[in-house]
């Protein structure tokens, strides 16, 4: 017999209140930032400088910009589940855990605002 | 805040070596690859200002020091790839009894540094990705 409500159940929440969505998302992103960061790294590897013309040219291309973008947003998401575990496993007392996990989140927000922006602005040219 | 024992409430495990050095070392590297998050889009944002903004934070990223934190990024990259791939595998229900979970973390560990060696070895020589 099962002490779990039907209710309980057909939610499978459990006792997270939150199902197994961090876990999921924590593989979803990993497994998306593998390609993305080899290719990433790569890039940069070949690249002939990291003077700005160059990197200008680079990011221009439709293709880089589009996966730069996919890289800051899965980058930032999964940093943020995984950061936010480090804190749920050592920031104790609800108060300041609750204050830190608030700060983190803020951060990734903007992190990943701040890096799909450049990224734009970069690939349709509006710096001079 | 709670009397009772709070994860991860490290004292009541046995671990050999290998487990906690792999497990830690992940966490490490997954936080310091989130300070190269924090890098990666501070650089974007310098490129997003044009070419003076670039010139201004090129000469912050090409410090001494900035050289040992790209080493220090290029540690953790590997090793959060690899080890992550090995998470990916046991998440699949397979590697995980006692002898493969040894076998793996030493796979691990090669692997990525490997992979360090490779990128070291792509960097070193011209000095050519000095901006």
């Amino acid at each position: 017999m099962s002490l779990r409500s039907p209710l309980g159940r057909v939610l499978g929440a459990g006792a997270a209140h939150d199902g197994v969505r961090h876990w999921w998302l924590q593989r979803l992103t990993s497994i998306a930032l593998v390609p993305l960061t080899v290719w990433f790294v790569v890039s940069l590897l070949a690249l002939p400088s990291l003077g700005y013309g160059t990197l200008v040219a680079w990011m221009s291309q439709s293709w880089t910009a589009l996966l730069l973008i996919l890289l800051v947003l899965t980058a930032a998401w999964h940093s943020q589940l995984g950061v936010r575990v480090v804190v749920e496993d050592y920031v104790h007392g609800t108060g300041a855990r609750t204050l830190t996990l608030v700060v983190i989140g803020f951060a990734h927000v903007l992190l990943a605002a701040a890096g799909v922006f450049a990224v734009l602005r970069v690939a349709f040219g509006a710096a001079q | 805040m709670p009397t009772r024992p709070l994860s991860p409430h490290l004292s009541v495990y046995r671990m050999s070596r290998y487990t906690l050095a792999t497990s830690i070392a992940n966490r490490f590297t997954g936080i310091a690859l989130s300070a190269g998050l924090l890098l990666l889009v501070y650089w974007l944002m310098a490129l997003a200002g044009g070419p003076r903004s670039y010139a201004r934070a090129t000469r912050v990223l090409t410090l001494p020091l900035a050289k040992l934190v790209y080493a220090a990024l290029v540690v953790a990259f590997c090793y959060h790839l690899v080890a992550g791939l090995r998470h990916l595998v046991w998440d699949t229900g397979h590697g995980l009894e006692r002898a493969q979970s040894r076998h793996s973390a030493w796979l691990v560990v090669a692997v990525s540094l490997v992979l360090m060696l490779l990128i070291a070895w792509h960097v070193w020589p011209a000095g050519a990705h000095a901006p």
